[in-house]
């Protein structure tokens, strides 16, 4: 059986829920000779990622990606309970110690969850405190157990202040961080930026970088400060600013009159949504990191068959109220020049 | 050429023999005469500066040579040169030098201390700050270093740095006693001055094979917060008996420094360690496991450094007649540690009358008097119990509310009902009031217990919006058929990123599932 087949079988137990099935898939691998790291990366892994992108096309729903995702999570607990996990950990040289941990308000655990398996078969002493740890206590825990590294994971970019907070005040305990995670940008420019001592493509590759030696501290003094005016301005007026759009909105665009109270309530989130990655763009200075977001929602919107114009409107209508905001304001143009580019 | 001039001047031919040459410089330079070669007569530095310039290979922008002439420093200025001879003149620059290096002394021993004070206040770990302190001393006043702890358990904990920076860390059974003037280090009050002691008499753990010949050695004392934080032993390759004026002042301070650093983290290590003891009673349980039913939990304290705070849940696989398993869920009122410890008692009491779990309103009853029984009774309780039993491929449940919101429940179509499952909070009135709801939940349904901390976040899109139970019922929607840990990491998820980065109160969710399909 190919291993992609296996990705497939597991992909269908994850979304019906089933875990018996899924773990089955998984053990089949293991006594088939497929090694345990590839069983993780090429298989579970795999089945991860395609959740979230099959959610995005609308081929699943949210309660399957969920369902998919939780059945995901108790077949990495399997695995590490199956004796070639064992042994692998008894067979690889003793290493030190690593923290592994998502930052504050990051509810993504998953590939936190699956650095630190791949950790632990490599001979890592691992604590994996889990999804959206809060900065006390992740400091606390460094203080208490003086780990090599702190692995620290983000999935949305929207996380890139907390990211930022949460590398500076590791380092400040003397302990260098690794950042992993589609946060940081495909290339790791975000975890180059936030002063991060390392970035890791993949649990793989931060393995591999961990196994190499101490991390090389990146040197440079004072860590860079990155909130600008405009950043501190969109913070504070982050709700106003939604309120603002949702009233213009429901003057402009006619149909929102026969909205839903739910409809109304989804539209305002999807408009904070919006305004929460404006923040992280500005706070990284980088108008590429919105106009990503932008074209990804417009991807999400189309396939569940809202066109693009309302996206655009939004933009529009949100532009209009950052007179004072020049950056923005251009951030906000270019990514509707995107959209306009993308449905010609 | 000057014959009198105040410098000291030579001229020296290509070959470097040397020409004509001044007073000053027959002075300077004994057995400096025309005809002399200048390697015999001059020091090395300036011959081999000499070579340099007459073959054309001196460095611009290296700077004049320098080197001692005696007691003093002089810089040798090549003045004329051409492909016969080169004209040199010699300034006396040893003030200047002198001040430099100074200066540079100064400057290296102010990079030391600011390297010590930011390597030493930035960790809380004991361990990396006895490191810290055996490296920088090593590297800064010694050739290594050696840092000794008070006996814990009969051993000493002794970090070790090497000549080449590496460091290692020992518990090491050895005796304080064997090296002169350790033991005073160790006690630590009242304070000890350094003691210098002879290397050869030193035994083998202190004095290392590796470390190559090692003339001198000192021990000093690292005081701590008016606690013994340890000792200090410093090698030196370098034979003394003393440490050089400008030395000790700065050991001292980087002694006194490094012991302050270690007495606190040792003090934090201790404090974290007992609330750590103490906090395990309090924390919520991690195995949730129920005979027939999924059931998975979500806790998130009000503060974001608590671990703990007044909501609590507990899991008992067999209670009663012990066909059934007991769900608790529970809120007390207020928040923070003193919450927390009132949550440990009232879990201790529920653990107590367990064998009474076919009654729930005997339970509340009990849990009444028990809390009203108090001395101070001010906290009151709200909480629902779950019996769950399988039923086949479904899960029956009996459910009963204490002053608590009611639990909802996920139908398979999408359908979110509320238990009527009412009755009064517990640990206010001498007598309560409660029903007992029926439930049977089909596989792939869910119910679900929560806190009032869930419907009550505040914030949303807008900012000060209620999430409130409707918007909780219209968003389980979406979790028809999840597993259970699915559905109370969304409805903590959903919760929490209302709120924000706002302030919240103590969130905690439980949700009991009738697993899916045929297990195996």
């Amino acid at each position: 059986m190919r291993i992609d087949e296996r990705a497939e079988a597991l992909w269908a137990a994850a979304i019906a829920g089933d875990e018996d099935a899924a773990a089955d898939v998984v053990l089949a691998a293991l006594d088939a000779g497929v090694p345990m790291e590839s069983v993780l990366l090429d298989v579970v892994a795999a089945v991860q990622a395609r959740a979230g992108r099959e959610w995005a096309d609308n081929r699943i729903t949210v309660a399957q990606e969920h369902t998919a995702t939780a059945v995901n999570d108790r077949v990495l607990a399997v695995l590490a309970h199956h004796p070639s996990a064992r042994d692998d950990r008894r067979d690889a040289p003793a290493r030190g110690r690593v923290v592994v941990a998502c930052v504050d308000g990051e509810w993504h655990a998953f590939p936190a969850r699956l650095l630190a398996e791949v950790l632990r078969l490599r001979g890592w002493r691992v604590d994996y405190l889990g999804a959206q740890v809060p900065a006390p206590h992740l400091i606390g825990h460094l203080h208490r157990t003086n780990p090599d590294a702190v692995a620290l994971s983000s999935s949305l970019a929207v996380r890139l202040p907390a990211a930022h907070a949460a590398i500076t005040a590791c380092q400040s305990t003397g302990v260098p961080v690794l950042a992993g995670g589609a946060a940081f940008g495909p290339d790791g420019r975000y975890a180059r930026l936030l002063g991060a001592d390392a970035w890791a493509p993949d649990a793989c590759a931060a393995a591999d970088l961990l196994a190499s030696g101490p991390l090389p501290r990146r040197s440079g003094g004072e860590p860079p400060h990155l909130a600008g005016h405009e950043y501190d301005v969109l913070t504070e007026q982050a709700a106003d600013l939604v309120r603002g759009v949702m009233g213009e909105l429901g003057r402009r665009v006619p149909q929102m009159t026969g909205y839903t109270e739910e409809q109304l309530a989804r539209t305002a989130e999807d408009i904070a949504y919006i305004v929460e990655f404006l923040r992280a763009a500005l706070y990284v200075s980088d108008p590429e990191l919105f106009t990503s977001f932008v074209a990804w929602m417009a991807g999400v919107l189309t396939s569940r068959g809202v066109p693009t114009r309302a996206l655009s409107t939004g933009l529009r209508t949100l532009a209009a109220r950052l007179t004072d905001l020049p950056g923005a304001r251009d951030m906000l143009e270019r990514a509707q020049a995107t959209l306009r580019a993308d449905a010609r | 050429m000057g014959k009198d001039a105040p410098y000291p001047m030579l001229d020296v031919t290509a070959a470097g023999v040397i020409e004509r040459v001044n007073d000053a410089a027959r002075e300077l330079l004994t057995g400096a005469c025309p005809g002399v070669p200048l390697a015999r007569a001059a020091p090395a530095w300036l011959a081999q500066a000499h070579r340099a310039v007459a073959g054309g290979r001196a460095r611009p922008g290296t700077g004049p040579a320098h080197g001692p002439v005696g007691e003093r420093v002089f810089e040798a200025h090549a003045l004329r040169a051409d492909a016969d001879r080169v004209e040199w003149w010699l300034l006396d620059v040893t003030g200047h030098r002198r001040a430099a290096e100074a200066l540079r002394a100064e400057r290296e021993w102010t990079g030391f201390l600011v390297e010590a004070s930011r390597e030493l206040t930035s960790s809380l770990n004991l361990d990396r700050c006895l490191e810290v302190t055996a490296r920088l001393a090593a590297r800064h006043l010694a050739d290594a270093a050696l840092v000794i702890t008070p006996m814990v358990g009969r051993r000493h904990r002794v970090t070790v740095c090497d000549p080449h920076g590496r460091v290692v860390r020992e518990d090491l059974g050895v005796d304080a006693r064997t090296v002169p003037g350790l033991e005073g280090a160790l006690r630590g009050y009242p304070p000890v001055p350094a003691r210098w002691i002879d290397p050869a008499r030193a035994p083998g753990w202190v004095v290392r094979e590796g470390f190559g010949t090692i003339g001198s050695a000192v021990v000093m004392t690292l005081p701590g917060h008016g606690l013994p934080a340890g000792a200090l032993v410093l090698l030196r390759r370098r034979r003394q008996q003393s440490f050089a004026p400008r030395e000790e002042v700065f050991a001292r301070l980087f002694a006194a420094w490094a012991g302050a650093a270690i007495s606190v983290a040792r003090m934090y290590a201790e404090q974290a360690a007992i609330t750590e003891t103490l906090m395990a009673e309090l924390l919520p349980p991690v195995e949730l496991r129920v005979n027939g039913a999924e059931v998975a939990a979500r806790y998130r304290p009000a503060g974001v450094t608590e671990l703990v705070g007044g909501d609590f849940y507990d899991v008992h696989p067999a209670a009663g007649s012990g066909r059934e398993a007991l769900v608790v869920l529970g809120d007390v009122a207020g928040k923070g540690l003193e919450a927390a410890v009132l949550t440990g008692k009232i879990r201790n009491t529920l653990h107590a009358l367990l064998p009474m779990a076919d009654d729930h309103h005997r339970i509340l009853e009990r849990l009444n008097d028990v809390l009203l029984a108090r001395e101070h009774p001010t906290r009151f309780v709200t909480l629902v119990l779950a019996s769950v039993a399988a039923c086949g491929p479904r899960v029956a449940l009996r459910v009963t509310s204490a002053g608590h919101p009611a639990p909802l429940i996920l139908r398979n179509d999408g359908r979110v009902e509320a238990v009527e499952a009412t009755g009064t909070l517990i640990g206010l009135l001498d007598s309560i009031t409660s029903t007992t709801q029926d439930v049977l939940l089909d596989p792939g349904e869910t119910c679900l217990l929560y806190s009032d901390g869930i419907i009550e976040a505040r914030g949303g899109p807008c900012g000060d919006e209620l999430f409130g139970e409707e918007r909780l019922c219209e968003r389980l929607c979406d979790c028809a058929g999840m597993p259970a840990d699915a559905v109370a990491e969304r409805v903590q998820m959903l919760a929490s990123q209302w709120v924000g980065g706002g302030e919240h109160d103590d969130m905690a969710v439980v949700a009991i599932t009738a697993p899916r399909g045929e297990r195996a």
